[in-house]
């Protein structure tokens, strides 16, 4: 370690879709709440931005339960996008998001594509919302979510339109539930796309042997988890090598080496999930552990790591 | 009523006892839950930093206490205790853990009881390891009146520390369904029979979903007030993973009520929920850990 790495700290920051954040660590969509849940365990500035829930037109009920299921290194869900809807959000949700200093990224998804364009239009004239997240992927509704997202000309022209309603910068939420990753990433990124992320819940099914029945009511859940990460890191080093807007990385990331991994493989961000959960101050020990890392390492901007893989 | 300072403390085991056969008692070092745990609200712990299990556990609270210091100058020793039945993985690690181990415990969380006093006569009911709320409240209860606790179980090893109720003062009736304790029957039985004599009361339960579903029903058809302490399968306790909706009151597809048993309860007003759209067999969990 040289002696300047002890005085100074090592840059965090990267940039994302035109977004400045402080540390490429944000909360995975579903998996925080509105924030305000997590607002007791530490200060949520610290963070490099914030994910909401997938926000709706209209509120959404979700599924029944039961709704997870533990698997071996993850869990299944099929919670079926239950929200409080964009109103209800801006209301009750959006006070606490908009006095953070850090970026607020609203996810969102719509039951049809018109209704994509709608959710869109609304959430743009919101100042308190620095960016979009589209989800395109959610295995566990029968409408909208994968349904765009398995489709190379379905997501293009969802992402189109949505383009077109909003005014700020879009990030496009992919599937893993597809044959070519790399496909779905280019159809998206040439309809407007300002970064992907990958990737959403693996399709999966788990059964209680004693009862014969599935462990979950929608029979189906999206599988994450330390169990899908080699997955999420192998397509977001295809993703990331197909196209040239930036990949913000997810799939279960539970440590600082995790993060690590994603940004060599070529994300510029990533997104923690199923680790809030267990720990809801996961999220800080990973960002204090990639500075201990830098330090440890000799890195000065942790943007060198980012798609530094060595083949 | 979530105002309680939530943090998520590394700590360690005091003790753990095989209460009956498969219960286990275990006691775990907890500075400041005398303080800020109440009736009702519960903890999730993890066990081990492991991938299986990956997710923490809930468990109600049993009780909470103050041990004089190991030596002298030292502060005095706050512990909370849980009691639980192994069901599953996560028990069987816990079952294992001696004096020392290393635990993680997260809370005190949830909404606890509300007790309704008003002269009213105050009855508590419990269904096998259901029983864990219902002391910490039965400790609050005596200190201003008289407390009756109808504690059910398939058979006598699934009726736990009934002595420890009846240590507080509170009158207690046991029902097995294979009468190798008490009553022979279902503990709605006995129950029945004592709103029947028509003195005005209280009613506060937990256990099994059939069970709470048919103590609602007794309450409903004499309006007599009740709060149940509900057991879901969780992955977050904190309201953010959505895992451990009920049906609230006036729900439906399209205007969604769902309540999040780890932060609007895990007790409710009986009047609250739509017991009529419960999933009745889906949300029931044993012992509130696999």
């Amino acid at each position: 370690m040289s002696a300047k790495n002890n005085e100074t700290s090592p840059n965090l920051g990267v940039e994302v879709a035109g977004l400045r954040l402080k540390n490429p660590v944000m909360p995975a969509s579903g998996t925080f709440g509105y924030g305000a849940e997590y607002a007791p365990f530490f200060d949520l500035n610290r963070l490099g931005a914030i994910v909401t829930k997938g926000l709706s037109l209209k509120p959404k009920a979700g599924n029944p339960t039961p709704r997870i299921a533990e698997t071996e290194g993850g869990m299944l869900n099929a919670i079926g996008l239950q929200n409080v809807g964009v109103d209800a959000f801006v209301a009750e949700k959006l006070p606490l998001l908009g006095s953070l200093s850090t970026p607020v990224i609203a996810n969102f998804f719509g039951n049809s594509l018109e209704e994509y364009g709608e959710v869109a239009a609304r959430l743009s004239d919101i100042p308190e919302i620095a960016a979009c997240e589209l989800n395109i992927s959610c295995p566990n509704v029968k409408k909208g979510g994968i349904v765009f997202g398995t489709d190379p000309k379905a997501a293009a022209e969802v992402v189109s339109l949505v383009r077109s309603k909003l005014s700020k910068p879009l990030i496009v939420k992919l599937t893993p539930n597809v044959t070519d990753i790399a496909l779905m990433a280019r159809a998206v990124e040439e309809a407007g796309a300002d970064a992907l992320c990958c990737i959403n819940t693996l399709t999966g099914m788990a059964i209680d042997i004693r009862s014969r029945k599935p462990r979950l009511a929608n029979v189906t859940g999206g599988l994450s988890g330390p169990a899908i990460r080699p997955v999420a890191v192998r397509m977001v080093y295809q993703a990331s090598s197909a196209v040239n807007i930036p990949v913000i990385g997810v799939g279960g990331i539970m440590t600082a080496e995790d993060v690590v991994e994603f940004l060599i493989a070529g994300a510029t961000a990533v997104q923690v999930g199923t680790a809030n959960f267990i720990d809801p101050c996961a999220m800080i020990e990973i960002i204090e552990g990639l500075e201990s890392f830098c330090r440890a390492e000799g890195i000065d901007d942790i943007r060198e790591l980012i798609g530094s893989l060595r083949i | 009523m979530n105002e309680q300072t939530v943090k998520n403390l590394k700590t360690v085991v005091l003790s753990n006892q095989e209460v009956s056969p498969g219960y286990f008692r275990m006691r775990i070092l907890a500075p400041g839950y005398p303080g800020s745990a109440k009736p009702g609200h519960f903890v999730m712990l993890r066990v081990q930093r492991s991938l299986h299990p990956l997710l923490r556990r809930p468990f109600g609270i049993f009780q909470t206490g103050t041990l004089p210091p190991d030596c002298e100058g030292q502060p005095p020793k706050e512990y909370l205790e849980i009691l639980y039945k192994v069901v599953g993985r996560g028990t069987n690690l816990l079952k294992d853990l001696h004096q020392g181990d290393r635990i993680e415990v997260l809370g005190p969380l949830g909404r606890g009881f509300s007790p309704l006093l008003e002269g009213r006569e105050q009855i508590l009911v419990g269904g096998g390891i259901g029983l864990v709320p219902l002391y910490m409240l039965a400790r609050e209860l005596v200190k201003t009146t008289k407390v009756r606790l109808y504690m059910g179980g398939r058979s006598r090893e699934d009726i736990l520390c009934v002595t420890e109720f009846e240590r507080l003062g509170v009158e207690t009736y046991v029902s097995t369904d294979d009468g190798s304790l008490g009553e022979q029957g279902f503990v709605t039985q006995a129950l029945e029979r004592r709103l029947d004599l028509g003195s005005e009361a209280s009613l506060y339960a937990c256990g099994p979903m059939p069970m709470l579903d048919a103590v609602q029903k007794i309450c409903a058809q004499r309006c007599v007030p009740l709060q149940v302490s509900l057991e879901a399968l969780m992955a977050c306790g904190v309201g953010a993973c959505l895992g451990c909706v009920v049906k609230g009151i006036g729900h439906s597809e399209e205007t969604p009520r769902y309540l999040c048993s780890c932060k609007a309860g895990p007790v409710f007003d009986a009047r609250e929920l739509a017991w009529q759209k419960m999933d009745k067999e889906n949300d029931y969990c044993e012992g509130c850990a696999s």
